[in-house]
Parts: C-alpha cells; sequence; structure tokens
C-alpha cells in the first residue's frame, strides 16, 4: 500500500470524495456569495463585487451614505486596564497633594464633599483619572469641573488621581440608617438586559473603571443616573452606563441612589 | 485480551468520578436558577459553578472516558498489548495534574469565565494552563493509538483492520485536528493577556478558532458510543452487524465533515462573512448522513438478533427484543434521545431557523440532549459492558442497571423538553438569575421548575450509577472471558485500501479546514483595528 495509489484519480474513493467535496463547496460557494445576495435587494450592493466582499466578511462602506456621520457629542478617548495607575510613586502622590488644594472647596478638604460633589477618596485612580480626561476633552462636561479640567496636563492629571486613591476612605458626611438592597443593585433585571449595578460597582465584582459608590451624595448619583438616561452624559465607554439607566424606572433610580448614599464605604471590597 | 486493566479502569474511575461532582454541581444550578428557589443572591457563585460544570463535562468526562475505551479496544480488538504503556500513564497524569490546576482558580472565583472561554474575559492563568495540559495529555493518546495501529499493520501487512480500531483511530485524529482550534486561541490570544503580556484581545477571531473546535469536538464525544453501537451492541444482544462497509464509511464521514461546520456556532456573530455561515450551514446538514446510515445500519443488526430470535412480522420483532439486557435498553433510549436532539440540530444549523432560538435555552437544552442523554447513557453501557472484563468481577445486579437506565433516560427528557421549550418562548440563556415575577417570564416558570426536577431525578441516576459500579468491585471473582466485538454478517476478508486507511480522509479533512475557515481566519488575523481591552474576571 502506498499513498501513489491512494492520491490518484484512477482510485474511485479519492475521485469521488474530493469531486463531491469540492463540487459541494463551489456549489454553496456560488450560492453563498453570488446567489444569495442578489436576492436581497434590501441590501442594496453597489455591484456583484460589492456583494462579494460583503459575503466573505469584508467590512465595507455603506452605499447609501458616503460619510460617516458625525456624533453630537464626543466620546471618551480614555484608555484603561486593570493595572492603570495601580502602583503612584510617593513623589506623584506628593504633587497631586498641592494640585488637590483646588479641588478641596467642592470635594472637600480630606476628600468627603459636604456639597453632593463626589467623594474622591480613597476613589480607584483608574477612575478619578478617566474622568479627569474626560472633563478635558469635552466627553463630560460639567460647568464647575470643565473650567478646571481644561488647563490640566496628563501628568497633573495622573497626579491627582494617585492622590485622591492614596487617601483613606472616611465615613461619608451624612450616613443614615441602612437600606435594604434593592434588586437592581443585587439582581439587576436580565428581562430589560440590566446587569446589576453591584456586578461592576463592588459588593459583587469591581470592573476596571467603574467607581466605588458607596456613601456618594444621593443627589448626586440621582442625577448622574437620569444624566445617563437622557443621553446629557455621554462619556460611558460603549454605552454601557446609558443602556443601563435608560432601562431604569424613576424608582429604580431612588432606591440604587439612596441605597449606595447609606452604605458605609467601609464595605467595599478590598479590590485594589 | 485486555492485559492493562489497571491503565483503563484509572481513566474510567476518574473520567467517572468527576463526571459525579460536576452532576451535583449541575444539579445545583437547575435548582437555583428555577422558582422554586429564591436566589442565591450572588451571581458569581452561579458561574463559577457553571464554569466548573462546563469544564468537566466537555473536556475532562469525555476525553477520559474515549482514552479508556481506545486502550481497551487497542489491546482487545488488535489482541496485542498496548505500545507505550509509560507514555499512556504520563498522558493519563498530565490529564488529571491539568484537571486540577483548572478547577483550583475555577473554585476561589479566578475564572469564572465558562467553558467557551468567552473573550474578552480573561481569568487566572491557571485555568487555561490546566486546560491545554489536558489537551496535550490527550494528544499523547491520539499518537499512540497511530503507534499502535502502525505496529499492528506491520504484523499484519494487508488485513482489514478491525472495525473498532479503526474507528478509534478515526476518532482520535478527529480529536487532534479539531482540539487545534481552541490551542490556537489559548495559545495565541488568551494566555498572552491572562499572564499580563498583552491588555486586549480579538474576541472575534477567537471566536472563531473556539468555533473550529467547538462543534467537531462533539463528534469526538459521540464517536465512544457510535463505536458502541456498531461493535457492542450486535454481539451484546446475541446478533451480527448488518454492514461493516456502512460502518467505516459512517466514521469516515464524521472525520471529514464534522470539521468545517463550526462557524453556524457564530451565526449571530458580526465577525464572519453571510458567504461563509451559508457555506458551513449547508457543510453542517451533511453531518446528518453518518448518523442516518448508522441509524439505518444499527436497527437493521438489531432486527438480525430479534429474527434470530425468532421475531416475526413487519415490527413484531421489536417484541422479541432482549428488553431485560442493559445493553438493548441503552441502545433504545439513546436512540431515541438522538432522534430529539438530531432534529433540534437541523434548526440550529439553518442559518434562517437558528435566529429564533440562538442564544436561547433551547441550545444548552438542544446539547444536554444530545450529549447528556445519547451519547452520556451510551458512555454508561460501554462501562456496564466493559466492567466485568476490567475488574474480573459480575456486575451486582441487573435489574439495578436497567432502574439507572430508565431514570437516566426519563430525567433527561423530563429535563431537557421543557428546557427546549422555554428557548423556543425566547427565555435567553447564561443567565444566573430570572425574575419570575415579571411578567414577561412568568410563563416560564412552570417549565423551568419541571426542569429542575429532571435534574434531580439524574442526578439519582448518576449517584446510582457510581454505586452500582463500586458495589461490583466488591463482588466475587468470575471469569468474564476474552472480550471481544460484534461479527459482521459477512465476514471481512478485504478491505479497499481507501476504507482501511486514513490518508485520504485526513487530508480532506484540513482541505475543507482550509477552504471553510482560511479566508475569516485569515483576515480577522491581519487586520489591527478588531481587538478590545480584556475584561479581566476575579483580578484583584
Amino acid at each position: 500500500m502506498s499513498t501513489r495509489e491512494l492520491f490518484t484519480f484512477r482510485n474511485s474513493y479519492f475521485s469521488v470524495a474530493v469531486g463531491l467535496a469540492a463540487g459541494l463547496f463551489v456549489l454553496t460557494a456560488v450560492a453563498g456569495f453570488v446567489v444569495l445576495p442578489r436576492l436581497q435587494p434590501e441590501l442594496k450592493y453597489a455591484d456583484l463585487w460589492d456583494a462579494f466582499c460583503s459575503a466573505a466578511g469584508l467590512p465595507r462602506r455603506s452605499v447609501s451614505s458616503g460619510e460617516i456621520p458625525k456624533s453630537a457629542h464626543r466620546s471618551s478617548e480614555a484608555v484603561l486596564t486593570s493595572m492603570t495607575l495601580a502602583h503612584p510613586s510617593q513623589e506623584s502622590i506628593g504633587r497631586g497633594a498641592t494640585l488637590a488644594q483646588r479641588c478641596a472647596i467642592c470635594h472637600g478638604p480630606t476628600g468627603i464633599s459636604r456639597a453632593d460633589s463626589p467623594n474622591l477618596a480613597g476613589q480607584y485612580a483608574a477612575v478619578i483619572y478617566k474622568e479627569l480626561l474626560d472633563f478635558r476633552s469635552g466627553a463630560r462636561t460639567n460647568a464647575v469641573m470643565s473650567p478646571f479640567a481644561a488647563n490640566l496636563s496628563d501628568r497633573e492629571i495622573t497626579d491627582v488621581a494617585a492622590y485622591y486613591s492614596y487617601l483613606p476612605r472616611l465615613p461619608a458626611f451624612h450616613p443614615v440608617e441602612q437600606h435594604p438592597k434593592p434588586r437592581v443593585v443585587i439582581y439587576g433585571a436580565p428581562m430589560r438586559g440590566i446587569a446589576p449595578c453591584g456586578s461592576c460597582h463592588g459588593s459583587l465584582d469591581n470592573k476596571t473603571g467603574s467607581p466605588w459608590l458607596e456613601g456618594q451624595s444621593e443627589a448626586y448619583l440621582k442625577a448622574q443616573l437620569q444624566a445617563f438616561a437622557s443621553g446629557q452624559r455621554t462619556n460611558d465607554i460603549s454605552q454601557q452606563m446609558r443602556n443601563v439607566a435608560r432601562g431604569l424606572t424613576p424608582q429604580e433610580i431612588d432606591e440604587a441612589a439612596a441605597y449606595y448614599a447609606s452604605q458605609p464605604p467601609e464595605i467595599i471590597k478590598a479590590t485594589d | 485480551m485486555l492485559v492493562n486493566r489497571k491503565l483503563i479502569l484509572a481513566h474510567f474511575w476518574f473520567a467517572f468520578a468527576v463526571f459525579g461532582l460536576a452532576l451535583c454541581l449541575g444539579a445545583w444550578q437547575m435548582f437555583v436558577r428555577s422558582p422554586l428557589y429564591t436566589w442565591i443572591s450572588n451571581p458569581e457563585w452561579y458561574y463559577r459553578s457553571l464554569t466548573a460544570h462546563g469544564t468537566v463535562m466537555g473536556y475532562v468526562f469525555p476525553t477520559l472516558v474515549a482514552m479508556g475505551f481506545g486502550y481497551a479496544i487497542t489491546e482487545s480488538a488488535l489482541q496485542q498489548r498496548l505500545v507505550g504503556v509509560r507514555w499512556a500513564w504520563a498522558g493519563f497524569w498530565l490529564i488529571v495534574i491539568g484537571a486540577i490546576m483548572a478547577m483550583v482558580p475555577v473554585a476561589l472565583g479566578r475564572a469564572s469565565v465558562l467553558y467557551t472561554f468567552y473573550p474578552p474575559l480573561i481569568g487566572s492563568p491557571f485555568y487555561y494552563i490546566g486546560v491545554v495540559l489536558v489537551v496535550v495529555g490527550s494528544w499523547i493518546w491520539v499518537a499512540l493509538m497511530s503507534v499502535n495501529l502502525r505496529v499492528w499493520r506491520r504484523a499484519h501487512p494487508g488485513e482489514p483492520v478491525p472495525l473498532a480500531m479503526f474507528a478509534n483511530v478515526a476518532g482520535s485524529y478527529l480529536w487532534a485536528w479539531t482540539a487545534v482550534g481552541a490551542a490556537l486561541e489559548l495559545l495565541l490570544q488568551i494566555i498572552p493577556v491572562a499572564l499580563g503580556l498583552k491588555t486586549t484581545i480579538d474576541a472575534g477571531l477567537a471566536r472563531v478558532f473556539f468555533s473550529w473546535t467547538l462543534h467537531a469536538i462533539v463528534y469526538f464525544w459521540l464517536i465512544p458510543s457510535y463505536i458502541a453501537y456498531y461493535v457492542i451492541v450486535p454481539r451484546a444482544i446475541g446478533g451480527r452487524l448488518y454492514s461493516d462497509t456502512m460502518a467505516r464509511l459512517a466514521f469516515i464521514l464524521f472525520l471529514v465533515v464534522a470539521m468545517p461546520i463550526g462557524i453556524h456556532h457564530t451565526f449571530a456573530d458580526p465577525e464572519v462573512g453571510a458567504g461563509f455561515k451559508f457555506i458551513h450551514s449547508a457543510f453542517t446538514a451533511l453531518v446528518a448522513v453518518p448518523t442516518l446510515l448508522t441509524v439505518f445500519t444499527i436497527c437493521a443488526s438489531v432486527e438480525i438478533a430479534a429474527r434470530l430470535r425468532g421475531g416475526r412480522g413487519a415490527l413484531g420483532w421489536i417484541r422479541a427484543l432482549p428488553w431485560q439486557n442493559p445493553i438493548m435498553l441503552a441502545v433504545a433510549f439513546s436512540f431515541v434521545m438522538l432522534g430529539f436532539g438530531g432534529a433540534g440540530g437541523l434548526i440550529n444549523m439553518s442559518y434562517q431557523l437558528d435566529t429564533t432560538i440562538h442564544n436561547t435555552q433551547w441550545i444548552t437544552g438542544h446539547f444536554h440532549l444530545i450529549f447528556g442523554g445519547a451519547i452520556v447513557i451510551m458512555y454508561f453501557a460501554i462501562a456496564y459492558d466493559l466492567w466485568p472484563h476490567l475488574t474480573g468481577r459480575a456486575l451486582p445486579n441487573l435489574a439495578l442497571v436497567r432502574t439507572q437506565l430508565w431514570l437516566w433516560f426519563i430525567g433527561m427528557i423530563v429535563t431537557t423538553f421543557p428546557w427546549h421549550w422555554v428557548g423556543i418562548l425566547g427565555m435567553p440563556r447564561r443567565m444566573a438569575y430570572y425574575d419570575y415575577s415579571n411578567p414577561a417570564i412568568a410563563p416560564e416558570a412552570l417549565s423551568v421548575s419541571l426542569s429542575a426536577v429532571g435534574a434531580l431525578i439524574l442526578l439519582a441516576s448518576g449517584l446510582l450509577f457510581l454505586f452500582i459500579l463500586i458495589r461490583s468491585h466488591a463482588q466475587g471473582a468470575t471469569e468474564a472471558g476474552a472480550y471481544r466485538f460484534s461479527m459482521p454478517v459477512h465476514p471481512v476478508r478485504s478491505v479497499p485500501l481507501a476504507l482501511n486507511s486514513f490518508a485520504i480522509w485526513v487530508a480532506l479533512m484540513i482541505g475543507l479546514t482550509v477552504t471553510n475557515y482560511g479566508y475569516p481566519i485569515l483576515t480577522l488575523a491581519t487586520r489591527h483595528d478588531t481587538s478590545v481591552p480584556a475584561v479581566y474576571v476575579g483580578a484583584h
């Protein structure tokens, strides 16, 4: 027995098998690449080659509109990994402390706000870093924050983020009695495609770029959820928060904001 | 002649032990996500359990069964001692170490990524490296099957390779090639990210690589069961195999067409063109051919047994079958489940029909019915058939064996039929929690509860199976005689070279992989704008 005996068209098994396989491939390729695209006039292919490329999976420009429509708002350009600013230097933290003097009027001298601004003490560095980048680029806007961020350099942003993440987490300014965990925080709403808040914002798991929320101002949390829902705030990557917030009922927004505001920050999972 | 019984028993026992553990997890999952329980309040636990269940049931359990059965076939069909026993033990221990290495991070919650990996989710590197070790261990088995066949051929030039060995080696070659897809995904894409060498991953390319493995792996799981249909069932019920040639053709067809069809798993993915999806859809239809050949041949073989026992009439012979025989019972149950599962599969493979059930509970119902039902019940049959030859002791009680098989069959039907149904109603899969008070999903509550009851029946059956095997070790010693396989109606004197070797078929398998996968993989691999940031699971 030798391969020469096998791999010859005189061997009927070989010729039939190869013939069938090749024939079937050609037949299905013609059907999939030429015939079927032509049978779908709603797909609007420019010509046969265009249809062929589309069936092969080559990305193509839409025929109807040559230009990609410009978005009405800027998207976040921040790039984060789980290692972003994971180990800041002492010098960076020191410089950040000096820079943070100007943040204290709203975010508090110890990073705990008395003005319904976010508490920053002990917040993840990647979170502060991303928000400052977004305020600077215009992906996120706020009458107070935007001018502050406009002139910050990359190094200054890194330093401020490093400083606040270094500060110890302190109890919130107005702690209230414990609320029961709302369903949306723990279960989400699977039938509306809403993941639990806790699956990104701690308590179940923490995902890079998601802040911990315990002890933050109820008014602030509520305002942000509403801003995401209305499309006023747009710096969430891939519309993650907008998709969630749009599906929330006003009551769920209230419950989630009230719940997180009432939680002491000490319970945050040690994820850093 | 079974010489290396310890080796074979070690494979079966480790396989069935981890099967028992994973079965408990499966039943727990069915229970906690059903309306019968108020919910564990932490989806992480659910996904952790799901990852362990899938990894064990998908990679460890069937691979070990195929390997153990493969070694048994090598020694008993070829009538020669296994060559490379030390290598075989090395492969076994690699799988044991790999399985433990993969399961530790899963148990710690560091790799709750599900057994299909789902990049950009990234878990602990130990999980993936453990899975790679399991695959490498099984590749040693592939090499040994090939070497042993070569040794036999040298001693028996020109003789037909015994059917059991022919099918076994076909299965091993299929596995060797199909595992390459997941191996490429793990080694080139996932492990570098898990080790922190890269922080982005091309999830689309990874899914295409995985689809290369994902469908043919099912046929690798299935081949031991098909071998049992052909070479155990006719002998066990006192009949003859209807056609040896038909059997060879069926295994050759599996080898050739199981591979170039995996993209039907990515029908809803944007990174693959519709043309290639159509080609894969059409080729998927072809895998029905070897299954239909098998159903025909085995029904004919069973009819021969019935007529030899005095069965008469067009269908009257069915009553003459030895229904007290566990193997008869197992093959009948297996065929019923294969029929329903196969019919469901025709819907999954159709590019259009798939859209109605894609990513719903229908899919999970489908693969539990096919794999957990049709295939695993034949694994039980293989174990029952081989056990007396491996242990030198008879099975304790055939009534208990029949009860076990009945429970598995009933349990699987009760579990998977409502499971399919809720999928048609649109219940999504891969979710830890369902709010059954929500009007959108409340109608599914009853069906899901039924499914959970089925899972408990399956658990009872699985534990009974383990109990029977353990008890048989304590029975008195008996001489089970030589382990042999079924004889065909017409003795096989000579077989055409093409049906006695693998060269053409392996070449076709690789060739069709290149035509059906080459372009999608090449375009995705050469693009630079398709990677996304990795999402680390359980990373602190």
